[in-house]
């Protein structure tokens, strides 16, 4: 029997001929598309940065793609269920001034500096120790994170469509293999655009058909006031206090945890979205492309946090947590987004659906492994290994890291489904490096007195504090009280206190370190630090096409937007 | 985007789209005729028929416009 056909009872949906028909033919195209963009990927440029030439719409989809995984999609739809709309602040507050901030601060410096990757930009400022660090740290946690999701999504499609686990990691994990090695960024970059579109192809009807259901944006509010509480639909007014909305969190950690750091570390630092815009054209193209994704990240939560929403007021059953549901034989709150799919969506919908979510799993991979491959050859191999290596030596190498990435990333899956605990372990490790990165780097890019010393031990410093607040609430849980300042704080409130202490910690340690020690001359900073730094024109543009003008658009609308729902 | 010389991203996102449409509006069209016994809920919308033919018209609009061979970025 194909494994494919090897359905077990509990599967939540059942596919029609025309739904396969569906995901093979989105298999065969992805393919298609690496094998076709083989030609393109001749030099280490082309393999790694795209050759530099993607418009800002080609590279802003893809930024916000990079973000859009399955397991993201599922997991923010489920967290709507079970906190309410308080879970669109990851998707607002969360995203949209770190995006901004990205286009209009930090995105000059990493273009005009010309560096393939963040931790190239730390080297350029720093010097190799905090590079080394940086790449490093990066450099595992991404495949293993990848490896983590795959596992991850494999158990969804068990969960959700009864397919073999083994045949879930293969096929995509060698999918993604496939095209990436052949096609490099370019390819990634390309896979990402075409799921950004499928996602919404797939997605945007439920809210439309729910809503329908529900009988209006009014309507649906009453049903939820109704069935679970009123404070499910408000976003600021309950973060006064941790004990009045259901996320057990207020809003200094939201808009200082979330906002202020998580966000801005992640949107700003992390390379895994980054690289997409360091493929940009030109700096124009480079400053729209996270504007762009600003625009349509501010829509991601009609077709996410909508739908956990409309769960809550339409499906006849009660869903609960992971280990309840697995316990009572219950639907638990990440089934929100299929089994409203499964709801409203017939033959040939229902497929586009599933290879929505698929195609968010293989752009996520895709994502990590090439953002692997480039900081292994260009901030590990290359810098420590052999750097007297030809362009088509460093291309070939990006092939073969490409391929061994995907080899890690599917040990480490078979590696968590031995051992569970491995997963929380791993994700919360790629957690401690984002908040400290981003203190490094912005005191880097804006304080010319910051020293090598300086940003090297704040990162270190930082990190360190981090892992040291999480083992310490993993050892002793009421510890939270402490990390999150309030005995009613919930988990998600650790992750943004930790967060935002981590900060604290690394911007401290380095400005300390670097008041007692040596400052690089200025002529070194120029190109690296603001201040110092002749900024790059956009050119002599009319104003609606500067993009200055289009990121006041975008933060106008996302102040509306918090003050309708507030 | 063009690659040099190449195919542009849209059209690939325009074949994806119209494929998709023309499959998704057939199963649809199939349902109209051949109820099914448990039919989703909101069955009497035909929401694949309209929603396949929406994708299917965007699709061949994108691979119209962004065919090989068109001079447009």
């Amino acid at each position: 029997m194909l494994p494919l056909l090897a359905y077990v009872s509990t599967r939540l949906v059942q596919l029609s001929a025309v739904d396969v028909v569906i995901i093979a033919f989105y298999f065969a195209l992805v393919l298609g598309i690496g094998f076709y963009l083989r030609g393109r990927a001749n030099t280490a440029e082309d393999f790694f940065m795209a050759g530099r030439e993607m418009t800002a719409w080609v590279a802003g989809l893809s930024f916000l793609s990079a973000n859009l995984g399955a397991l993201e999609l599922m997991g923010w739809a489920g967290s709507a269920y079970q906190y309410g709309i308080l879970a669109t602040h990851w998707y607002w507050i969360g995203a949209i001034p770190a995006m901004l901030f990205l286009a209009l601060v930090m995105m000059p410096f990493y273009y005009i500096s010309k560096t393939h990757s963040v931790p190239g930009y730390l080297k350029l400022r720093f010097g190799e120790p905090a590079r080394a660090l940086s790449a490093v740290s990066f450099a595992f946690m991404t495949v293993l994170m990848s490896g983590v999701n795959m596992f991850a999504m494999a158990k969804v499609m068990q969960i959700v469509l009864g397919w073999d686990i083994n045949f879930s990691i293969w096929v995509s994990s060698l999918t993604v293999g496939v095209y990436v090695a052949l096609g490099g960024l370019r390819s990634a970059i390309f896979n990402e655009v075409l799921q950004f579109f499928l996602i919404w192809a797939g997605a945007l009807l439920i809210p439309i058909l729910g809503l329908y259901e529900a009988g209006g944006w009014s309507n649906l509010k009453l049903q939820i006031a109704q069935r679970a509480s009123d404070q499910y639909v408000h976003l600021w007014s309950t973060l006064g206090s941790f004990s009045s909305n259901p996320m057990g969190i207020n809003w200094v950690g939201i808009v200082f945890g979330l906002g202020a750091v998580i966000s801005m570390g992640y949107w700003t630092t992390d390379f895994l979205v980054v690289q997409r815009i360091l493929s940009a054209k030109d700096i124009r193209s480079a400053e729209m492309a996270p504007i762009i994704g600003a625009g349509f990240k501010m829509l991601v939560p009609l077709i996410v946090i909508l739908p956990g929403l409309l769960g809550l007021a339409v499906l006849p059953m009660k869903l609960t947590g992971e280990s309840g549901a697995a316990a009572a034989g219950l639907h638990s709150y990440n089934d929100v987004l299929p089994l409203m799919l499964a709801r409203y969506c017939g033959p040939g919908l229902l497929g586009l659906g599933i290879t929505a979510l698929i195609a968010g799993f293989m752009s996520g991979m895709a994502g990590n492994v090439s953002a692997f491959t480039t900081v292994w050859t260009y901030d590990i191999y290359r810098p420590l290994i052999n750097s007297k290596g030809s362009d088509q030596h460093y291309l070939s190498m990006g092939r073969w890291t490409t391929v061994i990435g995907v080899l890690i990333s599917i040990g480490t899956a078979y590696l968590v489904m031995q051992f569970a605990s491995i997963m929380d372990y791993v994700q919360a490790l790629f957690s401690f490096f984002i908040a400290p990165l981003f203190g490094t780097v912005v005191l880097g890019m804006l304080w010319k007195r910051a020293t090598g010393p300086g940003g090297f031990l704040g990162l270190l410093f930082g990190t360190v504090s981090s892992i040291s607040m999480w083992a310490w609430v993993k050892v002793d849980p009421s510890a939270l009280r402490y990390v999150a300042l309030s005995p009613h704080a919930k988990a998600l409130a650790q992750d943004m206190f930790q967060a935002l202490w981590s900060f604290c910690v690394c911007v401290i340690v380095t400005v300390v370190v670097s008041c007692m020690t040596q400052p690089r001359p200025e002529a070194e900073l120029v190109g690296l630090v603001r201040g110092l730094t002749p900024m790059p024109s956009v050119g002599d543009l009319p104003f609606y096409e500067k993009p200055t003008f289009w990121a006041v658009v975008v933060a106008i609308v996302f102040v509306i937007l918090n003050l309708i729902f507030w | 985007m063009h690659s040099e010389g190449g195919v542009s991203i849209w059209f690939f996102i325009g074949i994806s789209l119209f494929v998709n449409g023309v499959l998704i509006t057939g199963a649809g069209v199939w349902e109209v005729f051949h109820p099914p016994a448990n039919p989703v809920v909101l069955f009497h919308l035909h929401a694949n028929v309209w929603w396949g033919a929406i994708l299917l018209v965007i699709g061949l609009l994108y691979c119209l416009q962004f065919a090989p061979g068109r001079k447009k970025a």
